[in-house]
């Protein structure tokens, strides 16, 4: 996941900072293009240029055995997909998974944030404890995990039995819990990211407010409701966007954990995609997939613009 | 625990554009006296979120040091009654191309870290500092491609290594991991606010570009670039999606790859697969020991993370 918000860390004598867009720098340099160039070529070559041929692949019964895009097929992949049941479960699968995922990792994330920058001491080891799974690769996460959830002897059957739960076969290999194992693991694996962002979030809060907010006589919890949550709305909704985007792409750990079974009950979309274009050999089709998940995603980043635009138009107004 | 100490410098640190709390602010005896209870309640759920995040970590290292039949047994052991052992390890090593697959992550990341850092560190300075036609549109499609993973592209990406022939070698593993307009764009943000005074008198002795971007303003991003370069190297170490795809010959492959091939052949083996788990991870913990720091500022001002 590559994703940037909006705020960028200052060099020293960044009050002197002056935009070069003035005065003496407006000259054009032509030797401008000698520093794009490596950049730009590798962006045509290995962005743009394959974005436009999955655009026109799209609508060709291209495969992998012959070379060359192959017969002209019209919007044939694309009614395909669309009446494919597993593009849809697929789909609807990795809605699945947003929903059990978001939630969670912002309210935990959040709470986890509050809680550490509140901490007397030791905020240096909940800072390690939280963020060190994020840095971990999918392989690692996604043995550890499965070996947690293995049935009888696995962690996961401690808390669980305990809680009544019947572990049966384990929580991966039953239809119905496999993608909430998966969730489990994804929301352990990546909260520490939400988590730095809150506490980042948390840190620009001045003091005074929670001060003020105490003379008033508002309780801690009052104050992180009245104060703390609505401070931080902009953190939460790059969090939410970021999310939804991040579980729109997850691959590594379904394929790792249970190779979208049992069934199909957890394949995702690039799942379906990478099955249709290796196994089945079919770049036609799976670049229609990716074409339409590539269409939701842009849907999502325009909504993400507009809602950021939004609460930009408010902030300058209040 | 005191109830008016002030926040832990260390965290201030890491996060800039704080105010360090001076000892003088220790008003915030206001804010700290919560009720007695509502603090203990607040440390122990803290406490049990550290350690159900903890656990996992601890368990897999723990069970990848015991033998075998005592990593499956039941009711668990926390210290293992034969000892602790290396034999998963050896195991593991020993298994011919583990060493190998290693070798080639490293270089694969090295070089993707490499060729990111230079090729978005020129194409950023270009972008902040020259003056040329068409730049607000270049400007306005990088940012615009940030938000498209590079996952969607798997496809036709695949079948331009095929045409490259370059599916099954190193630069196929490197060549598209190293377009990261994020990167661009975070460090044009940051030469931009480098004040423009300092090149002049450079540009006014006749100094090149290149040679001000060289001596003077890259010096001075230091901290910007180690940021950019260690989430290049983390984001190329973990990636699993695209070299799982352009690679099949296993003597090509990086060790999440690679040890991907090897678990279904150990079955429940889970002693060795614990200690693969710990090795793919093992770098990637160093180079978070280093660089803990860098690697949490980095995500709080510019919210970026490997891919």
């Amino acid at each position: 996941m590559t994703t940037t918000s909006p705020t960028v860390p200052r060099p020293a004598g960044a009050q002197a900072a002056r935009r070069p867009s003035g005065g003496k720098t407006r000259r054009r340099t032509p030797q401008a293009w000698l520093f794009l160039a490596p950049f730009v070529i590798f962006y045509l070559a290995f962005m743009v240029g394959p974005m436009i041929w999955m655009f026109v692949a799209s609508f060709f019964h291209t495969s992998t055995v012959e070379s060359g895009l192959g017969q002209f097929a019209g919007v044939e992949n694309y009614a395909e997909m669309f009446a494919r049941e597993d593009f849809w479960s697929a789909l609807w699968h990795t809605l699945q998974f947003t929903l059990y995922t978001v939630p969670p990792l912002v309210i935990i994330a959040f709470v986890m944030a509050v809680l550490t920058n509140r901490a007397v001491r030791g905020q240096w080891f909940f800072r390690l404890a939280f963020f060190l799974p994020f840095i971990l690769p999918s392989a690692t996460i996604s043995l550890i995990w499965v070996f947690i959830f293995t049935p009888k002897t696995g962690l996961w059957s401690l808390p669980a039995t305990r809680l009544g739960l019947d572990v049966g076969n384990g929580i991966l290999s039953d239809p119905r819990t496999a993608m909430i194992g998966i969730a489990i693991a994804t929301i352990w694996w990546t909260i520490g990211f939400n988590f730095v962002l809150y506490l980042a979030g948390l840190q620009e809060i001045p003091r005074e407010l929670y001060e003020a907010a105490a003379v008033d006589g508002a309780t801690p919890l009052q104050q992180i409701w009245k104060v703390t949550v609505p401070l931080l709305n902009r953190t939460t909704g790059l969090v939410i966007l970021l999310q939804i985007i991040a579980s729109l792409k997850i691959f590594d750990q379904v394929y790792l954990m249970t190779n979208g079974g049992p069934g199909v009950s957890t394949q995702v979309a690039l799942g379906l995609i990478t099955v249709t274009a290796f196994t089945d050999n079919r770049i036609g089709a799976a670049s229609a997939a990716s074409v339409l998940l590539f269409l939701i995603i842009l849907v999502i980043a325009i909504i993400q613009q507009i809602v950021t635009w939004a609460s930009t138009k408010r902030e300058e107004v209040s | 625990m005191s109830a008016a100490t002030p926040t832990s410098p260390a965290l201030s640190k890491a996060v800039p554009a704080v105010k360090a709390p001076t000892l003088a602010a220790t008003g915030t005896r206001s804010r700290r006296r919560a009720p007695a209870p509502a603090r203990i309640l607040a440390f122990v759920i803290l406490a049990v979120l550290a350690l159900a995040w903890l656990t996992p970590v601890l368990w897999a290292t723990l069970t990848s040091f015991k033998n075998e039949a005592e990593a499956a047994a039941m009711p668990v052991t926390i210290v293992p009654e034969n000892g602790f052992t290396l034999q998963a390890y050896v195991n593991v090593l020993s298994e011919g191309l583990v060493p190998r697959w290693a070798w080639n992550s490293l270089i694969t990341s090295a070089a993707v870290t490499l060729i990111t850092v230079a090729i978005s560190a020129l194409a950023g300075y270009a972008l902040s500092r020259l003056r040329f036609a068409g730049r607000q549109m270049l400007i306005t499609l990088i940012v615009a491609s940030i938000m498209i993973p590079g996952q969607i592209l798997i496809v036709p990406l695949f079948h331009l290594m095929l045409n490259l022939n370059l599916v099954d070698t190193y630069w196929g593993i490197i060549l598209p991991q190293v377009v990261a307009a994020p990167m661009v764009f975070i460090l044009k943000k940051f030469f931009d606010q480098i004040p423009f005074e300092l090149e002049e008198a450079a540009l006014m002795d006749g100094a090149s570009r290149l040679r001000i971007l060289w001596s003077i303003v890259l010096p001075l991003s230091r901290p910007i670039l180690g940021a950019v370069a260690i989430f290049v190297f983390i984001g190329a170490w973990n990636n699993f999606l695209w070299p799982f795809i352009v690679v099949n010959d296993s003597n090509l492959m990086t060790l999440p790859t690679g040890l991907q091939t090897v678990i279904s052949a150990y079955g429940i083996q889970y002693a060795q697969n614990m200690a693969q788990a710990v090795l793919a991870a093992l770098p990637l913990i160093v180079v978070f020991m280093f660089f803990q720091r860098q690697i949490i500022k980095g995500i709080a001002t510019t919210g970026i993370a490997g891919s």
